[in-house]
C-alpha cells in the first residue's frame, strides 16, 4: 500500500514551535498564489516509521548479503564512515572560508591522496558521480584540445566492451563515438586501434582491468599510440579496486583518472546513488579544471576560482562533500596497507570464486578457466541456454530465491549471456563458497526441470514484473482512482 | 599479518584459496599488470583503528562553525531547515543505504516503491505529469533540462534569465557548449528584479529552443509565469527551476505551461552538507517522457497480478542506447530523493505549506525592520523567503564580522555579480526566531 493511500485528514507528523514573529502580508500577486495545496500524505509519526521500514525491508543490501554486481563494487559500507560524515551536516557551501576551514582541509587532504594512489598531479572533487567524472573529464580533454588550436579532433575511441557511460559521456562532449572490437583474448585489439586512431582522435576512454575482468596488458604501449597521435588516454576508475598499491592509471600513461569513490573508497550506493566521481590530471591538464579547486596556501585551504582556462561549473558548490567524508575516513583506516591488501582480496577472491565456477560453467575468454582474471569476471550462460533452454536472466532471478543477489547481467555487451561477477574483498571465502554451491545447484536444476527456473524467483516479496507493459502504458506516480 | 576490520581473510583462508586456484602466491595473480610503484612508496599514512581516525576526523569537525550554533540568514539555493528525527532516522536505515539501483526489481520493491511515491510528491508540487528518480543537484538538472529542451525543439539556442543562480547558469554553459548549443542571457528588470520582459521579447526568435527562468530567482524574487508564458512562442519550451518549498505556497509552474520543471532538493530534508549531497528534481509532461533523462519508475503487476514496480523506459539510458542516450547519467541520487520523500511524508499537506509561510512571513518581517533601520530593499517585485537589500559599503568585512557574534548573515551578493557592491542577500527559514533578527539587526547597524 501506498503513503498516499495510509493518509487521514488531520494527522500529522510534524510540530513546529510556537511563532512569535508578527504576520505581515506577503503581498503576492493572487493569480501567483498557490490555488490548491499539494496532495502529500497526511500521517502521524509512527505510520511513517512503519512504512518506511516495511520498505526498506523488501529490499536487498549489501548489509544484508552476498551482492556480485560486476564493475559495481558492492564492499562493505563501514559504519564508522556514516558516524563521520554526520559531524559535517550542519555546513552551509557560502560560509566565509575562515568557517570551514575544517572542511576544506579534509578536502585538501583527501585529494592529495587520492592523486598519490591513482599518480595523477591535481584532482576536482567537484562531479558527483562516475558518469558526471566522465563528462567532465571529456570536457578538460576537448578544451585542451581547443586551447592547443587542435579543432579537427571530433571523435573518441572505446572498447566495444566499455561501459555504456563512457560512449554516452563522449557524446554529450560533443564527439563522434567510435566503437572498437575487443581481440579474441577480450582485450584492445592493437590493429583495430591503430586503424582507427589519427589526428581526428581526441581520445581513447579505457576501463582496467576491463569489464570482463582481465588487465589491458598492453597498456604502455597503447598509451604511446594515444600521445603519438596526439590523443589523450582516459581512465574509467570503475575498476581502480582491482590495483590499488600495485599500479596507478597515472603511471601506465594516462591523462586523465576519474574514480568511484562510491565503489573503490566503500561510500554507500544509496539506492543508486549519491556518489562521487572524482577527475585527477596530469599536469598538462590541471588549467583546464571544472571550479572550484581546492588548494592550500601556507596554513590556509581555500577553493580556488581562478582558472581563466577552466572547463567551468560542473555542478552547484563543491561536490557531494558528505561523501567526501566517508571515502577520507575509509582511506585513514584502511592505509596504504590497507588499500593494498583490499586489492589484493578483492583479486584472490574474483580468482577463487571464477575457478569453483569455472567446474561448471563456462567463463568468458578463459578457455580452460586457468586465466588470471582481477576484480571481477565474466561467466557465459551461452551453453547452458542452448542445452536446457535456461536463460542467463532465468539464472539471476533463481539466484534471488537462494537469498543472493545476482550478479550484473547481459554486460558486456560482447557476452551474448552474461553474468558479471565482482566479489569485492569484503566477502569471506564461506561466503563464495555458498554462492558457487547456490549457482552449481540452478545449473543442476536447469538440466533436470528448466521449466522450474523460469518461474524463479518465487521467495522475493514480488515475482517477475511485466515490464514491457509498465514501459508501452506508464503509470508514473499514484492517483486516486 | 595486520588486521583489516573489512577484510575476513585469515593466512590460513588465503594459503587454501590460492591452492584451489592454483598458484603460489597472490602476485602472481598480477602478472599483467606492470608494476608502476610499490607500496611502500605511496605517500598514504598506514592503516589505524577506528579510535585514532575518529580523533583525527572529530578533529577536523572542530575546526569549523556550524549552522546549528549561529542565527542564520544564509541561503541563496542550500537552507537551514528543520529536519525531523524521523526522516534521517528512517532514510539511515540499511537497506536503503547499502541498496544498489534497483536492476532487480524483485528484491528491489522498497526503493522502487519509495521512489515511485516521490516522484508522485514532487509531481505534486511542481503541478507537472511526471517525475524522474533524481538528478545529482539543481544546477546540473538545470543544464539537462536545457539539452532536453533542444532536443524536443530541434533548434540549439536557448534563453535564460540573467536572474537564475548564477552556478546553474555557469553549469548550464558547461553542459551545453560542446554541443554547440547558444545560450543568450535575458537581462531582468532592476526595479523589480523580475525577468525584464522587453529584453526577452526582443531575444525571441523561431530559433530559440527553450526558454528558463527561476521561480523565485536568485533575487528571491517571484516571477510572472503567467505574463511569461503569454509571450512565448507556442513550440518554444518553457524551463522553470524552482524551490520545492515555495511551491507549497506558489501556484505550480504546472499550472502555467512550463514544459519542463527543475530544481535543488535540499530543502526537503537533506542535511545543507556544505552544498551536497542534495539532489535534483526534474518534472516534465507526458508528452515529451521519451525525451527526458535520468531514471523513472513505474507501477505494474507480477506474475500473480501483485502491485508492484519497476524501472522503465530504460531504452532512454546509456547502458542501452550509449552513446544515442537522452543522458549520460547513470547514478542518481536516489537516498537523497528518498530521504524527501520521507520528509514529505512527515510534514505532509499542512506542515510544507506552514513551513512555507512562515518562511516567508519572517523574510518580510526582516525586510520591514530592515527598510525602518535604513536600509533599502534593492527590488520591489513580490517576494517569499528571500530578498535583496542595500546593505552598505564594506558589508562583506562586517558580515565576516557577525559570524564571531553567532549570525551567518545576508550573503554578500558581490561575489556573484559585480555590480552589486554592497547588496546582501538575506534567506529566513523556519528555523528563524524574532529574537535571532533582533540580534541581527543590532548586529549589521
Amino acid at each position: 500500500m501506498t503513503i498516499f493511500e495510509k493518509s487521514k485528514k488531520g494527522r500529522r507528523a510534524y510540530n513546529l514551535p510556537d511563532y512569535d514573529v508578527p504576520e505581515v502580508d506577503l503581498g503576492i500577486p493572487e493569480h501567483l498564489v498557490r490555488s490548491e495545496k499539494a496532495e502529500l500524505p497526511e500521517v502521524y509519526e509512527v505510520e511513517v516509521v512503519r512504512h518506511y521500514t516495511d520498505l526498506e525491508a523488501k529490499n536487498y543490501s549489501v548489509d544484508r548479503g552476498f551482492y556480485p554486481l560486476g564493475s559495481c563494487t558492492m564492499k562493505y559500507n563501514p559504519k564508522l564512515n556514516e558516524d563521520m560524515a554526520t559531524l559535517f551536516r550542519w555546513l552551509h557551501p557560502y560560509q566565509p572560508e575562515e568557517t570551514i576551514q575544517g572542511a576544506l582541509r579534509l578536502m585538501y587532504e583527501l585529494k592529495e591522496m587520492l592523486m598519490e594512489i591513482t599518480g595523477t598531479d591535481d584532482m576536482t572533487l567537484v562531479p558527483s558521480a562516475g558518469a558526471h567524472g566522465e563528462l567532465t573529464g571529456m570536457l578538460i580533454i576537448r578544451a585542451y584540445h581547443l586551447d592547443r588550436k587542435d579543432y579537427k579532433r571530433n571523435k573518441v575511441i572505446v572498447p566495444d566492451s566499455a561501459h555504456g557511460t563512457n560512449p554516452a559521456s563522449a557524446s554529450m562532449a560533443g564527439y563522434k563515438v567510435v566503437e572498437i572490437k575487443s581481440s579474441d583474448e577480450g582485450l584492445v585489439d592493437l590493429k583495430e586501434l591503430e586503424k582507427e586512431l589519427d589526428d581526428t582522435t581526441a581520445a581513447i576512454m579505457l576501463t582496467n582491468p576491463n569489464t570482463l575482468g582481465y588487465f589491458e596488458r598492453d597498456i604502455v604501449k597503447i598509451a604511446e599510440m594515444a600521445h603519438e597521435a596526439g590523443a589523450l588516454l582516459y581512465y574509467d576508475g570503475a575498476n581502480l579496486n582491482a590495483i590499488m598499491g600495485r599500479a596507478r592509471p597515472g603511471d601506465m600513461g594516462f591523462d586523465v583518472v576519474h574514480l568511484n569513490l562510491h565503489k573503490t573508497f566503500s561510500t554507500p550506493h544509496g539506492m543508486g546513488g549519491p556518489g562521487s566521481g572524482p577527475i585527477g590530471v596530469k599536469e598538462e591538464l590541471r588549467e583546464f579544471l571544472p571550479v572550484p579547486v581546492v588548494r592550500k596556501d601556507g596554513d590556509r585551504y581555500y577553493l580556488d576560482y581562478d582558472l581563466p582556462k577552466s572547463i567551468g561549473m560542473v555542478r552547484s558548490f563543491y561536490g557531494n562533500f558528505g561523501v567526501l567524508v566517508k571515502a577520507y575516513t575509509y582511506i585513514l583506516t584502511m592505509g596504504r596497507d590497507g588499500l593494498k591488501m583490499a586489492s589484493d582480496m578483492a583479486v584472490l577472491n574474483a580468482n577463487y570464486l571464477k575457478k569453483l565456477i569455472s567446474e561448471f560453467y563456462p567463463i568468458a575468454y578463459d578457455k580452460d578457466g586457468n586465466r588470471p582474471c582481477m576484480h571481477e569476471f565474466v561467466a557465459d550462460g551461452t551453453k547452458l541456454l542452448k542445452e536446457t533452454g535456461v536463460k542467463t536472466l532465468d539464472v539471476a532471478k533463481a539466484l534471488l530465491d537462494k537469498g543472493f543477489h545476482a550478479p550484473t547481467v547481459y554486460f558486456p555487451l560482447i557476452v551474448h549471456e552474461a553474468l558479471m561477477i565482482e566479489p569485492t574483498e569484503t566477502e569471506s571465502k564461506e561466503t563464495l563458497e555458498a554462492f558457487a554451491n547456490a549457482l552449481k545447484e540452478i545449473v543442476e536444476e536447469a538440466k533436470k526441470n528448466p521449466e522450474s527456473l523460469k518461474e524463479a524467483p518465487k521467495n522475493t516479496p514480488v515475482r517477475r514484473l511485466d515490464e514491457a507493459t509498465a514501459s508501452r502504458k506508464p503509470i508514473v506516480r499514484w492517483s486516486k482512482e | 599479518m595486520k588486521k583489516y576490520t573489512y577484510i575476513p581473510h585469515t593466512e590460513e583462508d588465503i594459503k587454501e584459496m590460492l591452492a584451489t586456484i592454483g598458484v603460489k602466491s597472490v602476485d602472481d595473480l598480477f602478472v599483467d599488470v606492470p608494476k608502476t610503484i610499490s607500496p611502500e612508496s605511496l605517500k598514504i599514512p598506514e592503516s589505524k583503528d577506528e579510535l585514532t581516525v575518529r580523533s583525527i576526523v572529530e578533529g577536523l569537525a572542530r575546526k569549523n562553525r556550524f549552522l546549528n550554533e549561529m542565527r542564520v540568514f544564509t541561503g541563496a539555493g542550500i537552507y537551514y531547515r528543520y529536519i525531523p528525527s524521523v526522516v534521517y532516522h528512517m532514510a539511515s536505515k540499511p537497506n536503503f543505504v547499502t541498496a544498489y539501483t534497483p536492476y532487480q526489481a524483485e528484491v528491489s520493491q522498497g526503493t522502487l516503491q519509495a521512489l515511485f511515491e516521490y516522484q508522485t510528491m514532487i509531481s505534486e508540487l511542481t503541478g507537472m505529469e511526471v517525475t524522474n528518480a533524481s538528478m545529482y543537484d539543481g544546477a546540473s538538472a538545470l543544464a539537462e533540462a536545457m539539452l532536453m529542451a533542444v532536443r524536443v525543439s530541434k533548434k540549439k539556442k536557448v534563453l535564460m534569465a540573467s536572474n537564475i543562480h548564477p552556478e546553474y547558469v555557469r553549469t548550464t554553459k558547461t553542459y551545453v557548449t560542446p554541443q554547440d548549443i547558444e545560450v543568450v542571457m535575458v537581462d531582468y528588470d532592476k526595479e523589480t528584479g523580475q525577468i525584464d520582459l522587453e529584453d526577452l521579447k526582443r531575444k525571441l526568435d523561431d530559433t530559440v529552443g527553450g526558454v528558463a527562468v527561476q521561480y523565485p530567482n536568485f533575487f528571491g524574487v517571484v516571477e510572472d509565469l503567467k505574463a511569461i508564458k503569454e509571450i512565448l512562442p507556442e513550440k518554444t519550451m518553457f524551463v522553470v527551476a524552482a524551490d520545492p518549498i515555495a511551491l507549497a505556497i506558489l501556484e505550480p509552474p504546472g499550472k502555467f505551461g512550463a514544459d519542463i520543471v527543475v530544481g535543488e532538493g535540499q530543502a526537503l530534508g537533506s542535511f545543507p552538507s556544505l552544498g551536497g549531497p542534495g539532489f535534483g528534481f526534474f518534472s516534465t509532461n507526458m508528452k515529451h517522457v521519451r525525451m527526458m533523462p535520468g531514471r523513472l519508475i513505474g507501477q505494474t503487476k507480477d506474475v500473480e497480478g501483485r502491485t508492484g514496480y519497476v524501472m522503465i523506459l530504460q531504452t532512454r539510458e546509456q547502458h542501452i542506447r550509449r552513446s544515442k542516450a537522452t543522458s549520460n547519467i547513470c547514478s542518481n541520487h536516489a537516498h537523497n530523493a528518498v530521504m524527501a520523500a520521507i520528509y514529505m511524508s512527515t510534514m505532509g499537506k499542512e506542515g510544507i505549506v506552514e513551513i512555507a509561510r512562515r518562511s516567508a512571513n519572517t523574510a518580510h518581517y526582516l525586510a520591514k525592520a530592515l527598510e525602518d533601520k535604513g536600509f533599502n530593499l534593492t527590488f520591489k517585485g513580490p517576494f517569499l523567503f528571500e530578498f535583496v537589500f542595500d546593505a552598505g559599503d564594506g558589508y562583506e568585512k562586517k558580515w565576516k564580522e557577525m559570524v564571531d557574534k553567532g549570525i551567518l548573515g545576508p550573503l554578500p551578493m558581490e561575489r556573484f555579480f559585480e555590480d552589486m557592491k554592497g547588496k546582501a542577500l538575506a534567506a529566513t527559514t523556519e528555523m528563524v526566531k524574532k529574537e535571532d533578527i533582533d540580534a541581527l539587526l543590532e548586529a549589521i547597524a
